[in-house]
């Protein structure tokens, strides 16, 4: 069981490591306009000025 | 407000340029500094448009950037000093885009995209939290015993107490704020559910129990964070189409003090004020015409198309428009006396009837926090008594049943529909204003319409132009072209339409009031008024055209059907609703639009309160009435039925008083917005069903002592998606 002691501060950084890159994309506002950035994306012209 | 808004006036009033107030440097300063445009762009839709909009704005000479947000339909312009809102508009006119202006309110709307990353960011802790408390708690559910299982316990706590305290924030402050005013609504039993929860699961696990609800807690406030992220973000939507909707037009008169202009604000008018209004401007104060001759166009008034001659001891209104001549006018009530600001009163009187319904949600709190309440501190009162003064064990019973009826599904039951019809809806080109109005649009068995620039698209066109020579044609044309009179643009627009060439006029002069006259090859022409030209006037719009001694001829207009009105109309009556027709208009008009569109219930020449007492009538009767106008005389009928819709093109007041905004030209949305609102609240009553289901279910075994935190969080969890699933299926 001591692989424990190891094992689960493991999965917690990774989680937190999950919980920052959620508040980084939040802070970025990429949930600010969810619709325009899945068409944006399947364009067929080169978006020279990407947000951010 | 008043501030900000007298920008364009400076141009206007030389004096205020020669002695500027602090005001208007301050404004100067922010006018030299770029520019950011916010335009409301409701056609946009498609990764093309992206492409059109964006590529064409920034090829225009002084913008930097533009950025259009397809989810709230907004495109975002970064612009040099001197680019103004007009230009970007009338550009994306050209691209076939229609464009509003946002009211410049930027701070309330940073504001509420502050309070969505708010809740985002707290159901993105929770969320984190949960999962890897149920990692957690798989292990102790697997069997995990002593010291392992203490062990798993602690550290749940210690993720979970930090997450409860930021998460749990929003339901803890309505919670406390409802407590302060004396009411219990859902929030309380919510908090107390997830701090009973937490409180217990600590002990237990500092004492070495077997149960430790941590898991059931923040999946708890993951869920509801969930519900009411998606209720705010309706109402977010809701709410900036309201702000870009708002009344912008800036209430100013021009006052006459012994032959001097100036710019004043309505407010400061007084009665026995000279007023003068330029052509082509509105109205602002009830009152007399002392000077000058004109037409007035009264039809967002009373709905009447057929612009009235105004001319001396005439009384007018505030609201009505100048069409031709300039008029001067002594002003007999200004500010809250006018007939405008009584019609406000009115809609303010109707507006709190309205208030007095309930939603389903509300009704479904109302009865659920009692219940939960009473169903808990039985359970505890009952076991205390079962096990002889047992309080641990009677408090982990009662915090099992409040965590298990807890709101869950109920939470989500109504934001999730809400979310996925008005989605639906915006797509047909409907903007929901108001929660309830959904549930209310479900609800109707009457629609009533306006005919003026609601049927009908508010702007006359020429019927019998071929019945014209080709000569009398060119002359009309000719003569319409030098009028802004708007009989006068349509028949120009209508006769190049039909390739007529302009005849050679000369001095050609408007007779305000009356018509243009000029001549041609010798000839007096005259295109006007009936009795100004000298014809017999007819009953329907019409204006006439008098070529030398030659008899006149009538040129009759006609409104254009605003396109799906007749569907809609159609649609409605095979759904088996009672379809009226109320005008201000006279009976001639009204009663031939009702022929052609089917409607047999019509009423004519009804003044506002005349429109919404035939509404009341209806709804004591027992009928729910879906109103449909957009003029300020339907504003007062629009805020009495019970849920109304305006198109986009209406006045302020009536899209402010309307619950639902019709973005598109097309009425056709219409029937189908209302089948889907019916679909909604069905699968809102399913989700509640669905959730009492699993209460009744899971309440009995927490009551008993055999609820595990096992069982909670299926109970949880199964109801949550069950519900959510449900309503995705609305189609």
């Amino acid at each position: 069981m001591d692989i424990l002691a190891v094992l689960i501060p493991v999965s917690l950084l990774l989680g937190m490591g999950g919980l920052l890159a959620f508040w980084w994309t939040l802070k970025r506002g990429q949930y600010d306009d969810p619709e325009g950035d899945g068409q944006r994306i399947l364009r067929g012209d080169y978006d020279d000025k990407p947000k951010g | 407000m008043s501030d900000t808004f007298e920008a364009p006036s400076i141009s206007a009033c030389p004096a205020c340029i020669a002695t500027p107030s602090a005001v208007e440097r301050a404004q100067a300063a922010a006018a030299a500094r770029p520019a950011r445009i916010m335009l409301s762009v409701p056609d946009a839709h498609c990764a093309a448009c992206i492409s059109t909009v964006e590529g064409d704005l920034e090829a225009m000479p002084g913008i930097n950037s533009a950025r259009l947000n397809l989810t709230l339909r907004r495109v975002s312009v970064d612009a040099e000093a001197g680019v103004t809102a007009a230009q970007v508009i009338a550009k994306l006119a050209t691209l076939g885009y229609p464009a509003y202006e946002l009211d410049p309110g930027q701070l309330s709307m940073t504001e509420t995209d502050k309070q969505g990353r708010d809740l985002l960011m707290r159901l993105g802790v929770a969320g984190f939290s949960m999962m890897n408390i149920m990692l957690l708690s798989v292990a102790v559910w697997s069997g995990a015993t002593d010291a392992t299982r203490d062990l798993f316990h602690l550290i749940s706590a210690v993720i979970a107490l930090p997450t409860v305290a930021f998460s749990g924030q929003p339901f803890f402050r309505r919670a406390w704020a409802g407590v302060k005013a004396g009411r219990l609504d859902m929030d309380f039993p919510i908090s107390l559910a997830i701090i009973l929860a937490t409180g217990m699961s600590l002990f237990e696990t500092l004492n070495g129990g077997h149960h430790a609800y941590f898991d059931a807690a923040v999946m708890l406030t993951f869920f509801l964070l969930a519900g009411r992220y998606l209720d705010f973000r309706t109402r977010a939507v809701a709410r900036s189409a309201a702000q870009e909707l708002a009344a912008l037009e800036v209430p100013r008169a021009i006052r006459l003090l012994d032959g001097v202009e100036d710019n004043v604000s309505v407010a400061d008018l007084k009665p026995g004020d000279l007023v003068l209004v330029r052509p082509g401007g509105r109205i602002p104060v009830d009152g007399v015409v002392v000077e000058g001759q004109s037409e007035l166009d009264r039809s967002l008034l009373t709905g009447e198309t057929l612009p009235v001659f105004a001319g001396p001891d005439l009384m007018v209104t505030a609201g009505a428009v100048n069409l031709t001549g300039p008029l001067t006018v002594r002003v007999t009530a200004a500010g809250k006396d006018t007939s405008l600001h009584r019609m406000a009163d009115l809609v303010a009187v109707a507006e709190n009837a309205r208030n007095k319904y309930t939603s389903l949600a509300d009704k479904a709190a109302r009865m659920y926090s009692p219940v939960v309440h009473i169903v808990s501190f039985s359970a505890f009162g009952v076991w205390m008594w079962l096990t002889g003064g047992d309080v641990r064990f009677a408090l982990n019973i009662s915090a099992a049943t409040l965590i298990i009826t807890c709101p869950c599904a109920l939470g989500l039951a109504v934001p999730a529909v809400v979310t996925a019809a008005s989605g639906r809806l915006f797509r047909a080109g409907l903007l929901i204003k108001d929660g309830s109005a959904l549930e209310r649009l479900a609800e109707v068995d009457t629609v009533v319409f306006d005919k003026t620039g609601t049927l009908t698209m508010g702007t006359p066109e020429p019927q019998n132009l071929g019945a014209l020579s080709a000569e009398d044609l060119g002359v009309a044309a000719a003569l319409a072209q030098a009028s802004s009179h708007p009989l006068a643009l349509s028949l120009a627009q209508a006769a190049r339409a039909l390739g007529a060439i302009p005849a050679l006029l000369e001095d050609i002069a408007e007779v305000p009031g009356h018509g243009v006259q000029a001549i041609w090859q010798g000839q007096r022409v005259r295109l006007g008024r009936a009795n100004w030209v000298g014809a017999e006037a007819l009953s329907v719009t019409a204006s006439y055209l008098a070529v030398g001694p030659r008899a006149p001829r009538a040129i009759e207009f006609s409104d254009r059907l605003r396109p799906g009105a007749a569907e809609a109309v159609a649609a409605f009556q095979a759904q088996g609703k009672r379809v009226m027709l109320i005008s201000g208009d006279v009976p001639g008009a009204v009663s031939e639009m009702a022929a052609r569109l089917g409607i047999t219930d019509w009423q004519a020449e009804a003044l506002p309160q005349d429109k919404s007492a035939a509404i009341e009538a209806l709804q004591a009767q027992g009928h729910r009435v879906l109103m449909v106008g957009d003029g300020l005389n339907d504003t007062v009928a629009l805020t009495a039925a019970h849920v109304s819709i305006s198109p986009a093109s209406a006045l302020d007041a009536a899209r402010v008083a309307s619950d639902i905004v019709l973005l598109g030209a097309s009425l056709a949305p219409l029937p189908e917005a209302q089948r889907v609102s019916v679909k909604a609240v069905q699968r809102i009553r399913e989700n509640f069903a669905i959730s009492f289901g699993y209460n009744i279910v899971a309440v009995p075994i927490a009551l008993v002592g055999l609820a595990s935190p096992l069982i909670a969080a299926l109970a949880m969890s199964v109801s949550s998606i069950t519900v959510a699933l449900n309503a995705l299926r609305l189609k």
